[in-house]
């Protein structure tokens, strides 16, 4: 293994990778920030449901629509339950169902993406026609009727959204490999004689990692948009669930007296993705200067 | 003139893998679409007969290459068919909702306009400094506020506190203002990252320079010669956000209950009206693709450079 790294193209002594991402963590002010708001908040969904003395399910109707008080940080809801526990346990829900669907978005557009690039032919041909296609849709719009098809549900929500979002990796990925595949390196590999497999495991997925975590980071806040966006529809988490959008849709009733209802999810949406958002630009430009205009794009 | 060609070509394969996907969707439906469309307008479990009746009323009997083959002929002709739940053609329904969204679309592009240029000017002027640090931060808060949140936002201090506008509904220019804004601040944030490149661009170019060395002052360098040519491309790919008005059209709408394409696709997909949803869906993807298309081929015409530079596939 080890021998094989000092063999790819670009020298680096060992563990220069991982400083390398360290050092793209840390640059900035606001990429700290980014990175900062972002463990917080996997802090909070990890211990917080554990620490709240309250049950996100237990309806306390005696203490409906409570303003935001000491024993009730954010208030009540409609049925008596404490918004702030309903919150964490949410956290929890759209943290995992962001990575999720970026995991599967991400495999699934990388592989086509290596594929396209590295066969090319009909079948980069065939493929790429079938991106454009998805790509030709607001992916809202698309995932929104792919999940009200398959009825309503969070699982359905996922599947659209992993369904409608690879596209955009695949493009990403393709065109690394395209630039990568005729660089010394890679036919001096071929020329020794190694697989495709080794060519495409040394060699070209190593080369494209950086752009596509930096694509993923910044499509985790867009996912946990589209999947608040879509439950707020009424397609992902039915009412019980403490999933913020479905929180938030279920608040507009009380826009008058309950502001803390729409606004507590709403601000925690926003602080999540303004994390993901501010990590991964940070990531961006410290990682892949010259691929930043071309992530912009996507 | 080639490339025209080859694009003109995709395109059109593209609108055809549009209507394919479009069209294919339905068989989705866990079960039988007839039975649950039926369910949905009726309430309960339909009869043997209703659901052949039903079948037979709308053509679901034939095989599916059938049906595509049927139902691309007649929306080649402008004809999308008949809603399950309502007595309207789908192409009637369309032509009353489609007003409502473009005049959002519209409003809503005039106040991230307003709202972008300014902003991704005076950040590009002093690039690191104070005002661009402010923009560029304001931009990022933008691109992550859902606006769905910040619709509800607006209502309770714009409609409920302040009493300014009318809280939902459509009608009057008032109804339009608290959706446009809403629809439009988070539209500013991107076209405002937008300006302020292609203004760092434009005000390193070698003309610039001249103009400066003339003794221009620093306002007719910026305003006069910089912003008439950074706007360009701004004006452009601003096209492009035709894909964040139509998905925030869906959401907005629904906040504020406007009648419109997103509204229209939501019932239609909680009522299960097949026709509705694929003529809504077949729509956005023909209007976004040809934008797209536009948008392509204005700015390769306006910059001819990108030819050279290779194709981006």
């Amino acid at each position: 293994m080890s021998e094989d790294a000092a063999n790819s193209a670009p020298h680096r002594p060992v563990g220069a990778r991982w400083r390398r991402w360290y050092e793209a963590l840390t640059t900035t002010r606001l990429t700290k920030l980014g990175a900062g708001l972002v463990c917080a908040l996997f802090a909070l969904a990890v211990f917080g449901p554990a620490v709240s003395p309250y049950d996100p399910a237990a309806q306390a109707l005696a203490h409906r629509l409570e303003a935001p008080s000491l024993a009730h940080p954010l208030g009540t809801d409609q049925l008596g339950r404490d918004v702030l526990t309903r919150l964490l346990h949410g956290a929890r829900l759209s943290l995992g169902i962001a990575i999720a669907v970026t995991a599967v978005r991400l495999s699934l557009g990388t592989a086509v993406g290596l594929v396209a690039g590295y066969v090319g032919g009909w079948v980069d041909e065939a493929l790429m026609r079938l991106v454009d296609t998805l790509l030709a849709f607001p992916g809202i719009v698309l995932a929104l009727v792919i999940a009200g098809i398959l009825g309503p549900s969070l699982t359905n929500v996922m599947v659209a959204l992993a369904v409608v979002g690879w596209a955009s990796y695949a493009r990403l990925v393709r065109s690394s490999v395209l630039s990568v595949r005729e660089r010394e390196f890679v036919t001096a590999s071929r020329l020794l004689g190694r697989s495709r497999a080794h060519v495409l495991g040394r060699h070209l997925i190593p080369n494209v990692v950086a752009p596509v975590v930096v694509l993923a980071t910044l499509d985790v806040g867009g996912v946990i948009l589209g999947t608040a966006g879509l439950s707020f529809l009424g397609l992902g988490a039915q009412p019980p669930t403490p999933e913020w959008g479905t929180m938030l849709a279920s608040g507009r009733n009380y826009l008058r007296t309950a502001w803390w209802l729409v606004n507590a999810p709403g601000v925690l949406i926003m602080l999540t993705v303004f994390g993901f958002n501010l990590l991964g630009d940070g990531l961006r430009d410290a990682l892949s200067p010259t691929q930043s205009a071309h992530i912009e794009q996507l | 003139m080639r490339y025209l060609l080859k694009r003109l070509v995709t395109t059109v394969l593209v609108l055809g893998g549009v209507s394919i996907l479009t069209f294919s969707m339905t068989a989705l439906t866990p079960g039988d679409p007839a039975v649950a469309a039926l369910v949905e307008q009726t309430g309960h479990q339909p009869s043997e007969e209703t659901v052949v009746a039903f079948r037979e009323q709308h053509g679901l009997n034939e095989p599916f290459p059938v049906r595509y083959a049927d139902w691309a002929i007649d929306t080649l002709g402008g004809d999308l068919g008949q809603s399950y739940s309502s007595e309207q053609t789908v192409a009637s329904m369309i032509g009353q909702r489609l007003p409502n969204t473009v005049e959002l679309a519209a409003a809503s592009m005039v106040i991230a306009i307003a709202i972008a240029v300014p902003a991704g000017v005076a950040s590009a002027v002093n690039p690191g400094g104070r005002v661009d640090y402010a923009a560029q931060f304001g931009a990022l808060v933008g691109v992550s506020m859902p606006n769905f949140w910040l619709g509800y936002l607006l209502i309770i201090v714009a409609a409920l506190w302040l009493d300014l506008f009318p809280v939902a509904g459509s009608g009057g220019l008032d109804h339009l203002v608290l959706p446009a804004v809403t629809l439009g601040s988070g539209m500013s944030a991107v076209i405002a990252r937008l300006v302020r490149t292609t203004m760092l661009d434009v005000l390193d170019a070698p003309y610039i320079r001249t103009a400066r060395s003339k003794g221009l002052r620093e306002r007719i360098v910026v305003y006069k010669h910089a912003l008439r040519n950074a706007l360009v491309p701004v004006v452009t790919i601003a096209g492009l956000q035709l894909s964040y008005v139509l998905n925030g059209a869906v959401v907005v709408e629904a906040v504020f209950q406007r009648p419109g394409l997103g509204t229209l696709l939501v019932d239609a997909i909680f009522a299960r009206d097949y026709p509705v949803i694929q003529g809504v869906t077949l729509l956005v993807g023909v209007i976004f693709v040809l934008t797209n298309l536009a948008v392509d081929l204005t700015y390769r015409y306006l910059d001819p450079r990108i030819d050279r530079r290779g194709e981006p596939a």
